[in-house]
């Protein structure tokens, strides 16, 4: 099962840091029951954001261990924006701590891309049938489904730990069989035509899949075809978020579904579910917890926001202004800002404040957190009640911008059938 | 490995550590459990699955720095993220916390408050020495 090298790494022979990496790798490979491992040609790696000290122990057990990544490794999102650091409203010692563990992590050899959405990265996105080891659930939910790369579930320590070794478990989604869809989710003939190719329907539609499919592979039938990735990121973090989703299909649009029967590997499914309008609906409703239109800020770009969201966004804004009275954060990635900045500088003098390496339901970022916050962003609206205490009100890209210029909630009462 | 005791924390519904444990207290503190406001420091945390986000793995190795963690966690099925916790933290902090998987009739059976012992070899035993 083990190769020389491994053999090597376990025995001390690149130093303390890899061997500690290497008995991680097999630890996993034991809680798995995988029998082999595999070699993986890329990593990204969210161990960089801060949960205590433990995180900072672990890095600096591999980085004065002389541990380096072994393959090409990009850094998710850290507890603040190094870029902008003024950004940053809580606790000084804590924002320290986060910064000297996204610092070890770049340390270790790893691009310090700090974003969530490494895919957005030519450079670094893996090819079709490529196998990686990923976390970040947004990522590896997109990874698997969107770019048809093979990776599991890695969470930290052992993403590190296979950037570090360049092995994982040949286990789950590395194998062709475990990609098989086993369960069909079906858009009833109720749901309206418009609504199947707005933006605001993908999110919700994520929610329902992370639900209804868990850690099963579900096929999702009944979208136009050509999907963009914008949307079928949306799916994809919004899944990850109510269920521990890491891949899925959504016929017509991602590379192992050109059909339904591809996706199932013509085999039979396990289970057929419809997706109909009042479940969509139910599930909107329930992503907004704020009563009323009042408004304190609106968060955008989680998962970071593509080069077109940003110009949508900007686009949309046109000539206006975010009103005084709230304010309207989208966060990015860092080197997706660098490559757009005219787009930045457009959103910039509307009053939009820009993120980077890190998002705003993670970080203290803003001025008033208990909201309500207005987004777009199924994983955002999931995530803030619990993580900053924000009240969320979920809408579409232009009703978030809308109201970002009205300072209130706007609404587009046509987008839902009138419901 | 030595033996490790304690006892069962049935949890109703899986927990994700993160967003789900108060690491600086051992607090269950996931709004969304029913069993919000639970200690889980020291206890065998008994649940079908880990529902796991990927940083309950740091959440673990915390816990168990500040000694908060559970004395082991046993499972219905394999969860990877928190058997990597455990293996971290045992680097770490030398300490072990056990997290075995047991068949899901096994772990229906398992009453809460119940004493148990994991052995060495992570096979689960009831009822006190």
């Amino acid at each position: 099962m083990l190769s020389a090298h491994d053999r090597a790494l376990l025995d001390g022979e690149l130093g303390d840091g890899a061997a500690l990496a290497m008995r991680l790798v097999v630890r996993a490979a034991e809680a798995t029951g995988a029998t082999e491992l595999i070699d993986v040609t890329r990593a990204h790696v969210d161990s960089c954001l801060y949960h205590g000290e433990a995180t900072i122990d672990f890095v600096l057990r591999l980085t004065d261990g002389g541990a380096r990544v072994r393959i090409p490794t990009t850094l998710n999102i850290g507890a603040l924006d190094l870029l902008h650091p003024e950004l940053y409203r809580g606790d000084p010692r804590t924002a320290e701590r986060g910064r000297l563990l996204m610092d070890r992590y770049r340390a270790l050899g790893a691009r310090p891309t700090f974003t969530c959405a490494p895919y957005q990265l030519d450079d670094a996105r893996p090819r079709l049938g490529e196998q990686v080891a990923w976390g970040e659930s947004n990522a590896i939910a997109f990874g698997n489904s969107v770019l048809g790369a093979r990776t599991n579930r890695y969470g930290d320590f052992l993403d590190i730990a296979a950037a570090i070794t360049g092995r994982v478990p040949y286990a789950g989604l590395h194998r062709t069989d475990a990609r098989r869809a086993t369960l069909v989710l079906r858009l009833a003939a109720d749901v309206p035509h418009a609504l199947r190719d707005a933006d605001v329907l993908f999110p919700v539609l994520g929610i329902v899949l992370g639900r209804r499919a868990g850690s099963a592979v579900a096929a999702i039938d009944g979208l136009p075809p050509g999907q963009s990735e914008d949307r079928l990121k949306a799916i994809g973090a919004a899944a990850a978020s109510s269920g521990p989703v890491a891949m899925f299909h959504v016929v017509g649009s991602t590379p192992e579904a050109p059909t339904l029967g591809d996706a199932l590997q013509h085999q039979p499914p396990e289970g057929e579910e419809e997706i109909g309008i009042e479940v969509l609906r139910a599930v909107r409703d329930e992503l907004t917890t704020a009563s009323g239109e009042r408004l304190t800020a609106i968060s955008l770009g989680t998962p970071h926001a593509s080069a077109a969201e940003l110009a949508r966004y900007a686009d949309q804004l046109g000539d206006r202004r975010v009103h005084q009275e709230v304010e309207c954060v989208v966060s990015t990635g860092r080197e997706v800002m660098a490559r757009q900045p005219d787009i930045v500088a457009r959103l910039r003098a509307a009053g939009v404040e820009i993120l980077v390496d890190t998002c705003s339901y993670v970080a203290p970022i803003l001025r008033n957190p208990r909201g309500p916050v207005m987004t777009d962003s199924g994983k955002w609206a999931y995530y803030a009640p619990g993580n900053i205490g924000a009240e969320v009100v979920f809408g579409s890209s232009r009703e978030c911008i809308e109201s970002a210029v009205a300072g209130h909630v706007v609404r587009d009462g046509r987008l839902w059938g009138g419901a | 490995m030595s033996e490790v005791a304690g006892r069962a924390l049935v949890l109703d519904e899986p927990l994700s550590l993160w967003g789900g444990m108060d690491p600086a207290t051992g607090e269950l503190i996931d709004a969304r459990h029913p069993q919000r406001g639970a200690t889980l420091t020291g206890r065998v945390v008994v649940m079908p699955s880990g529902r796991g986000s990927s940083s309950s793995a740091s959440v673990l190795a915390e816990a168990v720095r500040a000694r908060t963690a559970p004395a082991a966690i046993v499972l219905g099925e394999p969860d990877l993220i928190l058997a990597v916790g455990a293996a971290v933290a045992e680097e770490l902090y030398g300490v072990v916390v056990p997290v075995v998987v047991v068949a899901a009739a096994r772990l229906a059976e398992i009453v809460d408050g119940a004493e148990l012992r994991i052995g060495p070899d992570g096979s689960l035993h009831v009822g006190a020495r």
